[in-house]
């Protein structure tokens, strides 16, 4: 059986420090990630929470940082049981200019559980978040479909998800 | 003879703030696809069993198929078979389909690559490094009226290219299509 693993790589109009910025600073993932505020000072070993209406949904520890190249946390989903009970996966950003000023970024999200409902919420949700961060890094403006006010659809659908892979 | 079936084997969604009609203009027109398309031109005529060609800068075919299902502005299904390289000529055509849905707002788009035979990591791998390009590209073009340029030439991977010759001598279609 192969390992699950979601990768998606998408080229954005922009430079790496802009985007670097974009993925670590809660007032921009706000912007383009269901209002989920990120927080952490990304050192190797410390905590990142991720955080939307004040409570903490998810959470992690820093992995690997090199400013404006490459970032990588563990993940650990803790806004319903169903996902809580799984162990924590890994999130890598890869940060790569392809041209003065556009970048190529792939995000790995690996090393989940077998048959992890994780991965199966994920693999809907970043396509999402990421079409939405390069539309925010490219127009202005990020995608009404990931707005805070989408929060609570997005965890819906998640848990309407982690159910489906249950049958 | 059982037709072969078409098994899907890269995937990628992106969500683009635009409606279904322009992502479809986007999608079946040269004028927009030499922008975000390495520069080639689609020319596509409009129903199933139509013809699917899309042209390369210098104006030589470089992928010929045809028409699946012509569904404006939901969905576009055509087989593709590469021309334009010589090596890939043999190899069975794969299909290509574009989803289109409405979204509060917003248009996901879904392309499914999909092909008649067990290929390898290595071959798939081309289209796996090309579509997030080019699928990028699109969303800028509609998005923010200019592509994504690149300075960077995107050819076949050398692994690809050995992994089609070696596909091309072995043939490994012909012997799944009698039922393995």
């Amino acid at each position: 059986m192969s390992e699950l693993k979601f990768v998606y790589v998408t080229y954005i109009a922009t430079t790496p420090e802009r985007l670097w910025q974009a993925l670590t600073d809660g007032a921009f993932t706000r912007q383009y990630w269901f209002g989920t505020t990120v927080e952490s000072d990304w050192s190797p070993g410390s905590r990142v929470t991720f955080r939307s209406g004040g409570e903490v949904h998810d959470s992690g520890e820093v992995l690997d940082c090199v400013p404006c190249r490459r970032l990588s946390y563990s993940w650990q989903v803790e806004f319903h049981e169903v996902f809580r009970r799984e162990k924590p996966s890994r999130v890598t950003f890869e940060l790569e200019p392809i041209g003065s000023a556009e970048v190529k970024l792939t995000v790995t999200h690996d090393e989940f559980e077998p048959g992890s409902k994780v991965h199966a919420a994920v693999s809907n949700g970043w396509p999402m978040i990421l079409s939405s961060l390069k539309s925010l890094l490219e127009t202005g403006h990020a995608s009404t479909l990931t707005g805070p006010d989408k929060q609570r659809g997005a965890r819906e659908r998640a848990i309407a998800l982690a159910a489906g892979t249950a049958a | 003879m059982s037709e072969p079936k078409f098994v899907p084997n890269t995937v990628y969604v992106t969500y683009i703030a635009s409606t279904p009609e322009k992502v479809w203009e986007a999608l079946t027109r040269a004028e927009f696809t030499r922008q975000y398309f390495f520069g080639h031109s689609i020319e596509v005529e409009p129903k199933a069993g139509g013809s699917f060609i899309l042209r390369a800068p210098d104006g030589s075919v470089h992928m010929r198929g045809r028409v699946v299902e012509y569904d404006p502005p939901r969905r576009l299904a055509t087989t593709w078979s590469v021309e334009g390289m010589e090596a890939f000529r043999e190899l069975p055509a794969s299909l290509v389909t574009y989803d289109i849905e409405p979204m509060g707002g917003s248009v996901k788009l879904t392309m499914t690559e999909a092909h008649q035979w067990e290929v390898p990591d290595a071959i798939l791998a081309g289209g796996r490094q090309g579509w997030p390009f080019i699928l990028s590209s699109l969303k800028s073009v509609l998005e923010t009226g200019k592509p994504i340029a690149v300075s960077v030439k995107m050819g076949p991977p050398p692994e690809m290219m050995a992994a089609v010759k070696d596909a091309v001598a072995k043939k490994p279609w012909a012997r799944s299509s009698t039922g393995l």
